[in-house]
């Protein structure tokens, strides 16, 4: 496959230009300058917030210099806590192009609309003439989510992402697993397959956190979806999730905005740290997407049971469907009809092998489904994270 | 060996006390359990889970191996098993009606 090389040494799958509003105020005129543009290459991000807070100030980092990120708009109102100066000075340090827009200082919203617009232009002149550059499999960072898991997820869509995920690991790709609040009920399984017992230690105590989390917010992450799909529990729930990760070592712990500095099996931590605040660690999956994609991934699998759509900025979703019934409604929006199994035409390992097929192709330039279908959903909220442990990363290798 | 079950429901495991249903079983209908045909009392839905043997009170739901919760009723052979007789050890689980819980089964946090 071949790939946009950015200056850190990281290669993009996509040469996207994102439109970041900084505080909801702004968001308006974002988002005309993203329809006005009308380019599948033209996204839409952003923090709705007005006071700083510095995950949102990372995770919108990490966001836009991603791999697949070639330059950046950002609008700010001009009044806002977010720290424009820094991002954009982060964006530019990382060799790509970068205008910020403050709507206060350019004549209000028509005009920064037509400033937006110029910018986005110039940016993608820019870096239209890009040369790309050979990519191999170990380069890739690859993580997956499920949404909408019903009785079938855990048979057939998750298992075959395991088998897909185990093949990525032995050619040393990155992967990244995550959803720590449904991964309670599992805590047992999963320490037993991490790298060092002080890497189990740091898994266990996430889960405890992850536990507590939710036993003060008085939800897990258990929806009635899962229970009309015939789910029970969050530990049925969780043991069905858990099979996404295959039965690879577990290389390290990371945090949203950490990048796998070694190939291999990560779980990433999505709870917040220090007491309860800002609400729930996720509000939806799109919010989980986002910190994948902020931790490098280039390419994100999406398991589903009851049906999901959407899709994201910046990296494609693939989407797995493991209900023959669903897929049967939404084909459409489905890549991968993993509901073959319950039928029996085709083993979780054969599922695998297509998910593994269907990366390849989308790595080298083939549009996922919610792509073709323009899905560009994205949400950031407010939260708040520790540095990770010195026993949660491998040593770097490479990368 | 006792092979013989229903295509419809799948064993994930050699530890399970339940079957995954594959495809819709409707109410009336007899299947075959392990070289043994029962009739089913209520419909299970692609996802729904069926005991594979009777289950008492309090004992442990395993699916994939692992336990899943506990039954807060005693179920028998066959039966759909769901939130109406089984409830999570770790946390409620919640419908757009509400909160299903009924404590009958300690909470782990109480447990350590």
């Amino acid at each position: 496959m071949k790939a946009w090389l950015r200056k850190d040494g990281r290669k993009g799958i996509r040469n996207v230009v994102v439109v970041g509003y900084l505080v909801e105020c702004a968001h308006h005129v974002a988002k005309t300058i993203v329809n006005k543009a009308d380019s599948p290459d033209v996204q839409l991000i952003g923090f709705p917030g007005c006071y700083p807070n510095d995950y949102a100030l990372k995770i919108m980092k990490a966001i836009c210099t991603h791999p697949n990120v070639g330059g950046a708009v950002l609008l700010s109102l001009g009044c806002e806590g977010f720290n424009r100066e820094q991002l954009s000075e982060t964006i530019a340090d990382s060799g790509r192009p970068v205008e910020t827009l403050v709507i206060q200082q350019n004549g209000g919203t028509r005009s920064t609309i037509e400033k937006g617009l110029q910018a986005v232009a110039d940016i993608k002149t820019k870096i239209s003439h890009a040369e790309k550059v050979d990519m191999a499999i170990d380069e890739l960072i690859i993580g997956t989510i499920c949404g909408g898991s019903d009785g079938t997820s855990g048979i057939s869509g998750n298992p075959g992402v395991g088998y897909c995920f185990d093949r990525l690991v032995e050619e040393n790709a990155a992967c990244i697993f995550e959803e720590t609040g449904e991964l309670i009920g599992c805590e047992q399984v999963m320490i037993e397959r991490a790298a060092t017992p002080e890497l189990a230690r740091e898994i266990d105590d996430c889960l405890l956190k992850a536990a507590h989390y939710y036993e003060v917010l008085g939800y897990g992450s258990f929806a009635p979806g899962n229970a009309e799909g015939g789910l029970t529990t969050q530990e049925e729930k969780s043991m069905g999730a858990y099979c996404k990760s295959g039965d690879s070592q577990i290389v390290g712990l990371l945090k949203p905005g950490d990048i796998p500095p070694t190939g291999g099996l990560y779980l990433l931590d999505v709870v917040p740290d220090g007491e309860v605040r800002f609400g729930f660690p996720n509000i939806s999956d799109n919010a989980e997407i986002v910190e994948l994609i902020a931790c490098g991934c280039h390419i994100t699998l999406f398991t589903t049971g009851r049906g999901s759509v959407v899709g994201s900025a910046i990296s494609p979703v693939i989407k797995i469907c493991a209900n023959p019934e669903t897929y049967k409604n939404l084909s459409e929006d489905m890549d991968v009809n993993a509901g073959k199994v319950l039928e029996g035409s085709a083993t979780p390992q054969d599922i695998g092998d297509e998910i593994y097929q269907l990366i390849m192709d989308v790595a080298a330039g083939k549009l996922s489904k919610s792509e073709e279908l323009g899905h560009q959903e994205f949400i950031l909220t407010y939260k708040y994270f520790e540095p990770v442990g010195p026993a949660c990363l491998p040593t770097a290798t490479h990368r | 060996m006792k092979t013989d079950t229903d295509k419809r429901l799948v064993l994930l495991h050699p530890n399970d006390n339940i079957f995954v249903c594959c495809q819709t079983i409707s109410a009336g209908e007899s299947v075959v359990l392990e070289g043994e045909s029962l009739v089913i009392h209520s419909d299970i839905h692609v996802g729904h889970k069926l005991a594979r043997c009777d289950i008492a009170l309090k004992e442990k739901i395993i699916k994939y191996g692992a336990s899943i919760g506990s039954a807060k009723a005693s179920i028998q052979r066959a039966e759909h098993v769901h939130l109406h007789n089984i409830k999570s050890d770790y946390m409620p689980s919640y419908q757009r009606s509400g909160v299903v819980d009924d404590n009958l089964v300690q909470t782990k946090a109480e447990e350590k």
